[in-house]
């Protein structure tokens, strides 16, 4: 069973429920022609470690289409791409086998800043500085 | 100079942190080569030929003494005491040690310095005139429009797995001397009455399929560049292809789509972000602006200038290459030549490193730029210093006047050190720059950029070049590829940006001095004036008379099959 982290805590994934109604998208899907309704989870699959596709339909999922649900990253996911990821607006993450989930929290914390607005910094360092 | 504040030096200390972890992962084990791969190189790490190569960034281009003496010092510790300055204004090293970069990039980060996004699908160094800020057309200072794509573009969220890498430049002046027709980006400011702004091109870039940048908006008030920007990257982001590393650049998509409907779908993405959080504000630019240090200049006054050396022709030589207009009076820019001949174009050693920084100190409030072209400037020298400057640039090798002339060549570093190039490129620079080392004859032919590179990446901008060279394999020799009429960018009033034509089949190495001076005879021969530089006679008569002057007529009636192929 692959490690899960959730909210950045490390948690056994619960069985599988069938009211849970589960979407899952591809690289090359496009978030705005799904129906997000009623939906408890959208999977964005990173097929290879350097797609990045997957970035760009969290942040449209979150902040275009309105989505509050689960967002979970699955694929080829190593700590290295949390923070980019939780950046984006995922809260779960399916690690790739061998990573260790307990040592991979940390990297939630590798940068402690940044310059971008974002899912996780609605509003850009610049603005925040201007203060 | 930009000075980090506490928020960009932590950034800069978390990512030392974060690639030490990195490395220490994949040492172990924990890491695949394919996931290092990716990680490293967003840390300027190659492996290359015969060692790792660290690209170390140069933002801009613009260096300050202090890091250009702790650049001198990495090189001299964990290299062999030399560097090599790129075409992307950045410093490369061809010898360090994989387990030693973490600590390179620890030292780096004690002088503002670091080595992210120098490679690898993500944002690269923004590049811009080496002449900015002293410029005499300067519309804008583009130093600060680049500090701030800079933050924008570091550790992107949404933009740091990108199809293929992603080169942005900036031109703040009339003239364009930062080639923004063949970048993934290029920004020309513009100003309208009191109105800042920037014309947007996309879609140019050199590589194997070199193209010309489209004009995709006319002008874009300077609020709305990074939301414009951000619109542009998410299209590409998410419709440039991955499936083919030789078709993943922004060009081939905006090829692919038609610059119209690229156009159009920028706009439409471009709609939702309009006027959004990340849209500029003028409290920002300031304190940008404020952050970089100002050389506090002097009033003129009736010192005596250089003009008592008038007399001496080797400095006469120089002060009509090497040194250039500046904005303030009594003020000019300089240029070190890093391509004296027997050296590899935009090399430099250790040494040569402290004594320019010694120079920079004292005759240029302490900085200096890197130019795409692989010199570097001293933007801001009295000119009644220019003598003293010169007889000290001279003694260190450092004032060949060949600024703009034929053996100012752009190099990369091919195959002596290059796992992906075909073919040597410095050995060639060599035989040309001694080929033409009569400088009397090389200021008679005037103008004239010679770019080459060892494979069809482009790293030496053969396209662009007037004349450009390249390197090619041929059942594993070496052959090079003669092409004409290519140009940067309108770097003086008329055309634009241009990539040259291929004369005709592949020559020998040996082959290649004769076949440029073939090419300079033909120009001389056919040339209206002085004025007329060689890429304005080859524009004008087409590359026909010089194509027959290298090869003769034998080879018009050659048939095809006996013909080398030639490269797209």
């Amino acid at each position: 069973m692959a490690t899960l982290i959730k909210g950045r805590r490390v948690v056994s994934e619960s069985p599988f429920s069938l009211k849970d109604k589960v979407v899952r998208l591809e690289p090359a899907d496009d978030p705005a022609a799904i129906s997000l309704e009623g939906v408890a989870r959208v999977e964005v699959n990173f097929p290879k470690f350097g797609d990045g596709r997957g970035y760009s339909i969290a942040r449209l999922l979150r902040t275009r289409y309105g989505y509050r649900g689960e967002l979970r990253a699955v694929g080829h996911i190593t700590r290295d791409l949390l923070f980019f990821l939780e950046s984006c607006g995922f809260d779960a993450f399916e690690l790739r086998e061998g990573e260790d989930p307990h040592e991979a929290l940390a990297s939630f914390e590798d940068f402690s800043e940044a310059y971008q607005a974002s899912v996780a910094r609605p509003v850009p360092l610049f603005r925040r500085r201007a203060v | 100079m930009y000075l980090y504040d506490a928020i960009d030096q932590r950034l800069v200390d978390e990512r030392v942190r974060q690639f030490r972890d990195q490395t220490r992962r994949f040492l172990a084990d924990q890491l695949s080569e394919d996931e290092f791969r990716a990680l490293r190189l967003r840390n300027g790490l190659y492996i290359q030929r015969y060692a790792p190569m660290l690209r170390i960034a140069i933002p801009y281009g613009l260096l300050s003494t202090r890091q250009l003496r702790k650049l001198a010092d990495i090189a001299r510790k964990y290299d062999r005491g030399y560097g090599h300055f790129s075409t992307r204004q950045n410093l490369q090293l061809n010898w360090p040690k994989l387990e030693q970069v973490p600590e390179i990039l620890a030292e780096l980060a004690t002088v503002q310095m670091h080595a992210i996004q120098t490679s690898g699908n993500s944002f690269r160094n923004v590049t811009t005139d080496h002449f900015a800020g002293v410029a005499q057309d300067e519309i804008v200072d583009s130093f600060v429009w680049c500090e701030i794509l800079r933050q924008w573009s570091t550790f992107h969220p949404e933009f740091s797995y990108l199809p293929r890498k992603f080169k942005i430049a900036v031109n703040g002046a009339r003239a364009d001397r930062a080639a923004v027709g063949v970048h993934d980006i290029g920004l020309h400011a513009i100003k309208q009455g009191n109105d800042i702004g920037f014309k947007v091109l996309v879609g140019g870039g050199l590589g194997r399929t070199p193209i010309v940048g489209h004009v995709i908006r006319e002008f874009l008030p300077w609020p709305h560049l990074l939301t414009y920007l951000e619109a542009i990257l998410r299209v590409y982001n998410r419709y440039g292809r991955r499936d083919n590393i030789h078709k993943a650049r922004i060009k081939i998509l905006v090829k692919e789509r038609g610059p119209e409907k690229f156009r159009e779908e920028v706009e439409a993405e471009w709609a939702h972000l309009k006027h959004g959080p990340d849209t500029l504000i003028a409290e920002e630019i300031a304190r940008v602006e404020a952050r970089f240090t100002r050389p506090t200049y002097e009033k003129p006054g009736s010192d005596p200038d250089s003009s008592r050396l008038g007399s001496d022709p080797g400095f006469s030589a120089w002060a009509k290459r090497n040194v250039h207009a500046h904005k303030v009076p009594g003020y000019a820019a300089v240029t070190l030549s890093l391509k004296k001949t027997g050296v590899p174009p935009g090399d430099v050693t250790s040494d040569q490193m402290d004594a320019i920084a010694s120079l920079a100190d004292r005759y240029s409030f302490g900085e200096l730029r890197v130019s795409h072209e692989q010199n570097l400037v001293l933007a801001d020298v009295r000119q009644r210093d220019l003598a003293a400057l010169w007889r000290e640039a001279r003694a260190i090798g450092l004032a060949t006047p060949n600024i703009g002339l034929l053996t100012n060549i752009i190099s990369c570093p091919g195959g002596d050190f290059c796992a992906l190039a075909n073919a040597k490129s410095i050995p060639v620079a060599q035989a040309i720059q001694e080929r033409f080392d009569d400088l009397d004859y090389l200021h008679e032919i005037g103008e004239l950029d010679l770019n080459i590179s060892g494979c069809m990446n482009a790293c030496g901008h053969h396209h662009v070049g007037h004349i450009g060279i390249l390197g090619v394999d041929k059942n594993g020799e070496e052959w090079y590829q003669v092409e004409i009429g290519g140009n940067q960018g309108e770097t003086r009033p008329g055309p634009g940006a241009s990539l040259g034509k291929v004369i005709g089949p592949s020559l020998a190495r040996a082959d290649i001095p004769d076949a440029i001076e073939k090419l300079i005879h033909c120009y001389l021969d056919r040339r209206d004036s002085e004025a007329e530089r060689f890429v304005d006679v080859v524009h004008r008569i087409g590359i026909e008379p010089f194509k027959e002057r290298v090869y003769g007529h034998a080879h018009q009636r050659a048939p095809r099959s006996q013909r080398e192929p030639v490269l797209a």
